[in-house]
């Protein structure tokens, strides 16, 4: 019997005010982890249920189990009062569960309208016109338009996005079940998609949606979950809560006993004023004066591209004791200053210097050595996944470790166990490095860049799908390093994040640097001004 | 010079018969993702089960019904190998060729002591006399039937929706409740009946008789054709029909006085110069399925 059947058969009615969904006593274990403990959560129709929780909370989970992906070791899922067996998403899809997972499911070479006939589909002829006019129709609903005919692979986030919201609509969904919809959209994609929500909602759709950005979850949200180390530890209406107060239940601030790591406890403490997602504002350090060295200076560097350059003559100084912020919608040149600066991309024209020497031509590993520090974009690339937390943590300086021709196991072992302690990273050096925490591996990525003492840091979207406390703990060692004198470069889409932690923030649009301001005029819609002011067209 | 060139493109069209069997029979499996080098020894097993089983009985259809059974139990071979346990694919491919070739050998050096026999059953050509249009039944079937239905079914059905998605991304297959792993496997035994098709095609029309060289590289050729038309039906065909023509051409300079003096080898070897070259051409910066030689299993 698929649960549809279950929904519809047994009882002729629903029990009368029945929650949509009701997630009763759900327990899930992987090894020793209790990554949900008896969670009781319900969604109403029209509902907006914002779920809340650090990284390895138990969010994903959580929803992972509602919509089939993943089975609950216990515990129920009942929908409209009928409890259903969901051990698929086909099953989730009968029982009306939709779900946008974080990696989009979109086959690329294909069609919107072909992407949306294959769930269901029959195996013989297939009707496209019907089916073209079932996107539209499901795209009318949405309030966005959507061409049914574009290839995927051709879309932008955003709107792959839409396609895949369009997909568990043309399914029947009731619940729609979004995971970190926002961390990959700019600005005004988040705009459309809570209009979209909005909508939704208001057709009767319940919507469930993790986030890590408070002030958002404030905005949209009617109710809120929160959840901590696989237990929901409160479940409260939205409505006048405080993004201070949510992000304490989120860690267990109050609950000081539970924070067993000093440097944590410091990063996520309660006097961290949130305002948005954001690190608390400092005042401009005082070190950042013209006087002290160049860290870092970079003249009329350029890549060239086509139709127009990449990277178009940026010319920037990052001084000793000084972060500097760039800001950009994603797409505007960010990618490849970075890949510039570190020497994976030759640059066009331009020179760039780290610590006074030039180091235009030199490789990777030269660079390294001149005093560049890195923090790439996608941490995944920056780690060697089948290697170990102590291999990685070495990878960059082998011939330090090496006795002979070997590698001196005993120092690798030596060296990780001092930086897991100091950089608090949760994992025994032996550990796969491909089972870490996303927080986990930037903290190893961290220590690994931090430890060479570099003249700067090049740091691009440190802290990209992290929750507040790792956050938290990126800002307090980015600081920390200005502090020891070191300069940042610090490349990042959060603007909230910028205007809280640099010293001045420069703005790239179109591959050129369109303006500079300093931390105490920013605002958010300064700042946007200037990145959309630029060139208008977005860089594919 | 009187060039038979009306023999050469009838030539072409007999000798791009199994070509457009094995290469169609590959497309599939790999548009699924999983590449079939399983496909020499299955056309070599088409080729001698159909053989052993026409001689044994007389009955062309019981023959060419045995032949396709083989296939599709090597297809499901080598899908249990790929697709169920998860082995690299260039590994299981070339084990199950080796398997087939030897398997067959050893029978047919038990049953016929490795002498040859010819069948007294055997396709006779249709239209005989009708120029380039004498050809076997079979070859009527691969171009009129088999290539269209196999175009038709790709682009059309949600059969080929399915097998295109599971190909290019196998979760959003999976999330959108297409199974993946039956999705390959029917890819893989439906190919490796036409594959095994292809190869009976050779003995029951073509010779009467099994050979130990009779397959001699046209499994791999397949597969190189299938790289050549980019995963899509008619490019395919039309790298066949390439290489059935030089094939032809080589068999027609043989016999042509005026090349007694060029080694008969270097003319063998043409049209396989000419595949290495049509690959070196076309062959580069092709976009492979996005889950091409990818296990797949749920996160």
């Amino acid at each position: 019997m698929t649960p549809a059947d279950a929904a519809r058969g047994g009882e002729l009615s629903p029990p009368r005010g029945a929650p949509l969904v009701e997630l009763r006593g759900i327990t899930k274990r992987f090894g020793s982890l209790l990554a949900n403990d008896a969670i009781d959560l319900s969604v109403d129709a029209g509902e907006v249920l914002a779920l809340l929780g650090e990284n390895g909370a138990g969010k994903s989970t959580l929803t992972r189990i509602l919509y089939g992906l993943s089975r609950a070791d216990a515990g129920e899922i009942r929908i409209a009062g009928q409890p259903v067996t969901v051990s698929s998403p086909a099953d989730a899809l009968a029982a009306g569960v939709g779900m946008v997972t974080q990696e989009f499911t979109l086959v690329g070479p294909m069609t919107v309208t072909e992407n949306l006939m294959l769930a269901g589909s029959p195996l013989g002829r297939v009707d496209r016109k019907a089916a073209r006019a079932r996107v539209l129709a499901a795209s009318e609903r949405l309030g966005v338009p959507v061409d049914p005919d574009a290839v995927v692979e051709r879309l932008s986030v955003g709107e792959r996005q839409r396609v895949e919201i369009l997909k568990a609509l043309l399914g029947d969904c009731r619940v729609l079940v979004l995971d970190e919809p926002t961390a990959v959209l700019v600005p005004a994609d988040v705009e459309l998609l809570f209009a979209s929500i909005r909508r939704l909602t208001a057709q009767g759709m319940a919507v469930v949606f993790i986030s890590h950005k408070l002030h958002e979850v404030v905005d949209l949200a009617d109710r809120i979950g929160i959840l901590r180390r696989g237990r929901l530890v409160a479940d409260l209406p939205a409505e006048g809560l405080d993004p201070a107060a949510i992000a304490a239940l989120m860690v267990g601030a109050t609950a000081a006993a539970e924070v067993e790591d000093e440097a944590l406890a410091t990063a996520v403490g309660l006097d961290v004023g949130l305002e948005g997602s954001g690190p608390e504002p400092t005042a401009p350090a005082p070190v950042a004066d013209r006087s002290r060295p160049a860290a870092l200076e970079i003249h009329g560097l350029t890549l060239a591209g086509d139709p127009r350059p990449r990277v178009d003559d940026v010319s920037l100084t990052v001084r000793a004791g000084e972060i500097v912020g760039v800001a950009g919608v994603s797409g505007n040149g960010q990618t490849e200053l970075v890949a510039l600066l570190c020497g994976t991309t030759p640059a066009t024209a331009g020179t760039v210097h780290v610590g006074g020497s030039d180091v235009t031509r030199l490789d990777v590993a030269a660079r390294l050595r001149a005093g560049l520090g890195r923090l790439t974009e996608d941490r995944r690339g920056s780690v060697v996944l089948g290697l170990s937390v102590e291999q990685n943590l070495v990878l960059e300086d082998l011939d330090r470790f090496r006795t002979g021709p070997f590698l001196s196991r005993r120092r690798v072992r030596a060296h990780a166990e001092s930086l897991i302690e100091r950089f608090d990273i949760r994992a025994a050096p032996a550990d796969p490095i491909r089972s870490l925490s996303g927080g986990n591996m930037q903290k190893v990525l961290l220590a690994r860049a931090i430890e060479r003492d570099p003249t700067v840091l090049v740091a691009s979207q440190p802290t990209r799908g992290l929750d507040v406390g790792a956050c938290e703990y990126v800002y307090a060692q980015l600081r920390a390093l200005r502090e020891a004198g070191s300069g940042v470069l610090l490349v990042s889409e959060d603007l909230d994040e910028l205007i809280g932690i640099a010293d001045r923030i420069v703005v790239l649009s179109g591959g050129r640097l369109v303006g500079e301001v300093a931390p105490a005029d920013a605002t958010r819609e300064a700042l946007g001004v200037l990145m959309t002011g630029g060139p208008r067209e977005p860089a594919a | 010079m009187d060039f038979p060139i009306l023999a050469v493109l009838a030539a072409t069209l007999t000798i791009a018969t199994p070509l457009v069997f094995g290469g169609l029979g590959a497309l599939l499996g790999e548009r699924t993702g999983v590449l079939n080098l399983g496909i020499e020894g299955t056309l070599y097993a088409g080729a001698f089960v159909g053989f052993l089983v026409a001689s044994r009985t007389d009955s062309l259809a019981i023959a060419t019904l045995a032949a396709v059974v083989a296939g599709a139990l090597a297809g499901a071979l080598m899908a249990l190998l790929t697709v169920t346990l998860g082995v690299n694919q260039h590994v299981a491919g070339i084990g199950t060729t080796l398997l087939l070739v030897a398997a067959c050998d050893f029978t047919n050096r038990l049953l016929f002591g490795g002498g040859e026999r010819t069948v007294t059953v055997k396709f006779d050509r249709l239209f005989s006399g009708g120029g380039i249009l004498a050809q076997y039944p079979m070859t009527f079937v691969a171009f009129l039937l088999l290539a269209p239905a196999v175009w038709w079914v790709l682009r059309s059905t949600g059969a080929g929706l399915r097998l295109t998605a599971v190909g290019e991304n196998p979760e959003a297959a999976d999330t959108a409740g297409i199974s993946v792993a039956r999705t390959r496997w029917t890819a893989l035994v439906v190919g490796g009946a036409l594959m095994a098709l292809g190869g009976s095609f050779l003995t029951l029309s073509v010779l009467g008789t099994f050979t130990l060289d009779i397959v001699s590289g046209r499994g791999w050729i397949c597969i190189a054709l299938v790289i050549f038309g980019r995963w899509k039906v008619w490019p395919v065909v039309l790298g066949a029909l390439l290489f059935g023509f030089f094939d032809a051409l080589q068999l027609q300079l043989a016999i042509t006085s005026a090349f007694g003096s060029v080694p008969n080898e270097l003319l063998i070897a043409l049209p396989y110069l000419v595949v290495i070259a049509a690959l070196a051409i076309r062959g580069r910066g092709v976009r492979y399925p996005g889950s091409y030689l990818t296990p797949y299993r749920r996160a």
